[in-house]
């Protein structure tokens, strides 16, 4: 395979400091205008704002600069890893570093929607291939022996001939030298060392010894701490606030209030903890404050109202159900969501005359300086960005609020500061995944084919809760999808698998029933439906049919689907962020109760870059999944949320987790990413098995709120 | 305000703190001891769990004043050079994802291994149940666990 390297890719080679190859390489574009070139004087000094870059050091140690916030996803080991498979690197020597934001060097510095590996996978093989070509042709000409008589292996420029070898770092000035090739070859899959084996995550030790590696651990010397009071319920506004008891309580430095925050600043979380009760806060009323009661009765206006927008409309539907042998409908109710990152939000500002220092952990650096640009009214180029390792994010630090509010109190304190959140401010605090009702209505002919289906969603701050291109559209003949949306004052976000995490198994479980109906197997049916979107497409179809069929024979392979007497099983199939999950659940019953014992998963996220990270995202994925189908809950009472900590919101634990097996589809396509794809048929392949063992459908989450658990939610 | 002598990691500290303040805020903001972390404040998460006298406690729900001459621990102080079993096992197995609950379920893994060195499945789930991990790394935490009560 060659690929062309141009001038636009790799910025300029340079010698380091110390001697030694550096090669400033764009990870995320192409058409990223030419940058200067890397200034030796950075390198040494030990910055890290200056440049995208693979360098190798004369003792040879390999330096990979990792753009994209690390969360969990594994990124900061699976990145380099590309790069250092093509560069023929002994893995045993990178090390990889957390850059910095830098729009001129990096696009798409963001941790989300499962994008950064397909995104960057060619640039970082290229980028390793690179400095490969150069390193090769150097030892050819220190060996003075053609060029295709040397190769690269394990850290080494080998002259295969001779023996000879020489390592990277001896090379590394050499190559400095050379032009930057414009063809690199690429590696045949089957010669990969590294790509497809288990690597271990580049910062275990730091994790296991308790380094301060996360955004709640930063500090500065001189910084200050701060909370923010923000309204108990959505829809109120600050009307006002007596902080005098407040200021005069140990360690308080300053209260001062600002939109509808009152910030409390001091020098010990502790002490800003006890001041904050003593504050004394006057709200008043500025919107709805909404109770859980008051959607329900939304829900069903919107999902019996005319006032929807159409999203896909194929044939005729009205025809299909109307002559329709039969017709199933069902109703799916989704709630919002806290996203419960373990570490709560915080961030670090330092807004000074000169410019603004940001440091935190924040899935969109770009977004959160240009946010910040806005309200201070500071050009971004004043405005430095260091991302911290996020202590999780599920789509959370997408969000720039948390940023923006130490901007903003650091600009009026002047001085350092660090706003720190509470789990009870970090719950109820907003930005949920939007509550959410779906209708599902198919049409079955007589001999059990669905010719009609519709899907109506209505949602809470969400304007479109479909995804009226993924499956079944493209397999149905008459098919309509529409959605309706209620503002409210409960602010929403993206979390994890935004959407999908629940119509994912909402739409599986009413296949289920539809299956049901039809008297098919679940499996048959879906196959059929798919061979249907291949043979005679209705419109256009988004989803690779023959990927999809492929996940589904394989979970049905693995599980011994239909073949088992002491399980109940359930079957889900879901495409989402580019990648095919098919799960198998098997339920059992104890003490009458249905009890989730296995899950098996069957995956095409095309290569497979890091085993051990791959499989962490499936499985953890999956226990996520189910964690909130079955237990995630958030309710509100006059615009208040009803749950503000683990005491009385329930996320899964140790003892709950089924089995978990995985397994990839080996396909070799360009790698798609994991970090969301596994989660949104787990609900549904539960719901399934439960079905399959109880009789019982599933219809809402959380799952122990309904028939069979009927427990009472923590 | 008062002044509070602590023996942690095999050193002293101290504070001058007020009589409420949770061993977790004087061991983060006091002693920039941050390996132990805050996540939900009332105990319920086991993030902040540390060794008082060789028991994991919940430090977040501890008052400065009620550790006294006790001996506390931190995953800082777990082993001189990040090599306890159970934090090799934590490498060998790839546990972590985000890794922020991680020092917490360390903790609580290497106090239970001390009172219960060849633990069962069931027991294992029992000791761990009370720490949240968001990611769900669960099943290599359970893993970690059974493979460190093999290396001690």
């Amino acid at each position: 395979m060659a690929n062309s390297t141009s001038r636009r890719d790799f910025l300029k080679i340079a010698a380091t400091a110390g001697g030694g190859l550096m090669l400033g390489f764009d990870w995320f574009s192409a058409k990223a205008e030419i940058t200067s070139v890397i200034s030796n004087a950075a390198l040494a000094a030990g910055k890290t704002e200056f440049n995208s870059f693979l360098s190798i050091s004369t003792d040879n140690i390999i330096t990979i600069f990792s753009p994209n916030p690390e969360l969990g996803q594994n990124i900061k080991t699976s990145f380099p890893m590309v790069v250092a498979e093509e560069l023929e690197a002994d893995w045993s020597k990178v090390n990889v570093v957390q850059a910095a934001l830098d729009t001129k060097k990096f696009q798409r510095q963001t941790t989300g929607g499962s994008g950064a590996v397909p995104h960057s996978w060619m640039i970082l093989r290229k980028a390793g291939a690179t400095a490969k070509a150069m390193l090769v042709e150097a030892g050819a000409k220190r060996f003075n022996v053609p060029l295709d008589e040397c190769m690269a292996s394990n850290g080494f420029v080998v002259h295969s001939k001779s023996g000879n070898k020489l390592s990277f770092g001896d090379l590394a000035e050499d190559a400095s030298r050379l032009t930057v090739p414009k063809e690199v070859k690429l590696k045949d899959r089957k010669d990969f060392k590294l790509i497809g084996t288990s690597v271990k995550n580049v910062e275990n030790k730091n994790i296991v010894t308790g380094k301060p590696l996360f955004g709640l651990d930063f500090y500065r010397e001189g910084m200050l701490l701060a909370m923010i009071q923000r309204p108990e319920a959505f829809g109120l506004k600050l009307k006002s606030v007596d902080a005098a008891a407040a200021k005069t309580m140990p360690g308080i430095v300053d209260v001062v209030s600002f939109k509808n925050n009152v910030a409390i600043v001091g020098k010990s979380t502790w002490q800003i903890n006890k001041a904050r009760k003593a504050l004394k806060i006057e709200y008043e009323r500025e919107g709805n404050l909404e109770s859980s009661a008051d959607h329900d009765k939304i829900f069903s206006e919107l999902l019996n109202g005319n006032n929807t927008q159409v999203r896909r409309k194929e044939g005729d539907v009205e025809a299909a159900f109307k002559n329709a042998a039969k017709v199933i409908t069902s109703e799916y109710q989704c709630p919002f969501l806290p996203h419960n990152a373990m570490e709560p939000m915080n961030f670090f500002a330092h807004v000074r005359a000169d410019g603004v220092e940001l440091v935190g952990p924040t899935q969109t650096p770009a977004s959160a300086r240009s946010a910040v640009s806005k309200l201070l009214n500071i050009p971004e180029g004043k405005i430095t960005v260091e991302i911290t390792r996020l202590g999780g994010g599920f789509g959370r630090r997408l969000m720039t609020d948390y940023a923006l509010e130490a901007a903003e109190l650091s600009n009026i304190i002047k001085a350092p500061v660090k706003v720190i959140w509470t789990r009870e401010d970090d719950m109820a605090g907003g930005l949920y995944r939007p509550a959410v009702r779906y209708r599902f209505e198919a049409a079955l002919d007589t001999d059990g084919n669905m010719v009609g289906y519709k899907l109506r969603g209505v949602g809470m701050n969400e304007r479109n809760p479909t995804r009226e291109n993924n499956f079944p559209s493209g397999a149905v003949d008459n098919l309509l999808i529409e959605s309706a949306e209620h503002r409210t004052p409960i602010t929403t976000a993206p979390w994890r698998a935004p959407i999908t995490n629940f119509l994912g198994y909402a739409e599986q479980a009413f296949l289920d029933e539809v299956a049901t109906a039809a008297k098919k197997d679940p499996v048959q049916f879906r196959l059929d439906l798919l061979n249907r979107a291949k043979t005679s497409p209705a419109g256009a179809v988004r989803y690779d049919v023959d990927r999809m069929i492929g996940v589904i024979k394989l979970a049905a392979e693995k599980s011994g689907w239909g073949t088992k007497k002491d399980v109940s099983q359930g079957f889900s199939v879901y495409f989402s962020h580019a990648s095919y999950v098919a799960q198998v659940a098997e339920v059992v019953m104890k003490a009458g109760k249905p009890v989730v014992k296995k899950i098996y998963a069957a995956v095409d996220c095309g290569e497979v870059i890091n085993l051990s990270g791959a499989k962490q995202q499936v499985m953890g994925g999956i226990v996520d999944g189910m964690g909130h189908a079955m237990y995630g809950n958030l309710t509100f009472k006059n615009g208040s949320p009803e749950q503000n900590n683990y005491n009385k919101y329930r996320l899964i634990r140790m003892k709950e987790i089924p089995e978990v097996e995985v397994f990839f589809v080996n396909n070799g396509i360009s790698p798609t990413g994991l970090g969301e794809p596994a989660l949104p048929p787990t609900g549904g392949a539960i719901a399934n098995a439960i079905f399959k063992a109880t009789g019982k459908r599933v219809k809402a989450q959380p799952f122990v709120l309904e028939e069979p658990f009927k427990i009472k939610a923590v | 305000m008062a002044i509070y002598k602590l023996h942690i990691n095999g050193r002293s500290y101290q504070a001058d703190v007020e009589p409420d303040t949770p061993l977790l805020w004087v061991l983060r903001d006091n002693f920039g001891l941050v390996g132990t972390k805050y996540s939900c404040g009332i105990g319920a998460c086991g993030a902040c769990t540390v060794h008082v006298n060789g028991q994991a406690m919940r430090s977040c729900t501890l008052p400065v004043a009620a550790v006294g001459t006790q001996k506390v621990i931190t995953i800082e102080g777990l082993s001189a050079n990040g090599d306890h079993p159970v934090q090799k096992a934590w490498d060998e197995v790839d546990v972590a994802q985000c890794g922020y609950c991680q020092s917490g379920q360390i903790m609580t893994a290497a106090a239970f291994l001390k009172s219960n060195p060849k633990p069962t499945a069931d027991q294992i789930d029992n000791a761990m149940h009370g720490n949240i991990c968001r990611c769900g790394a669960y099943h290599r935490i359970k893993e970690a666990v059974k493979l460190a009560s093999t290396k001690a």
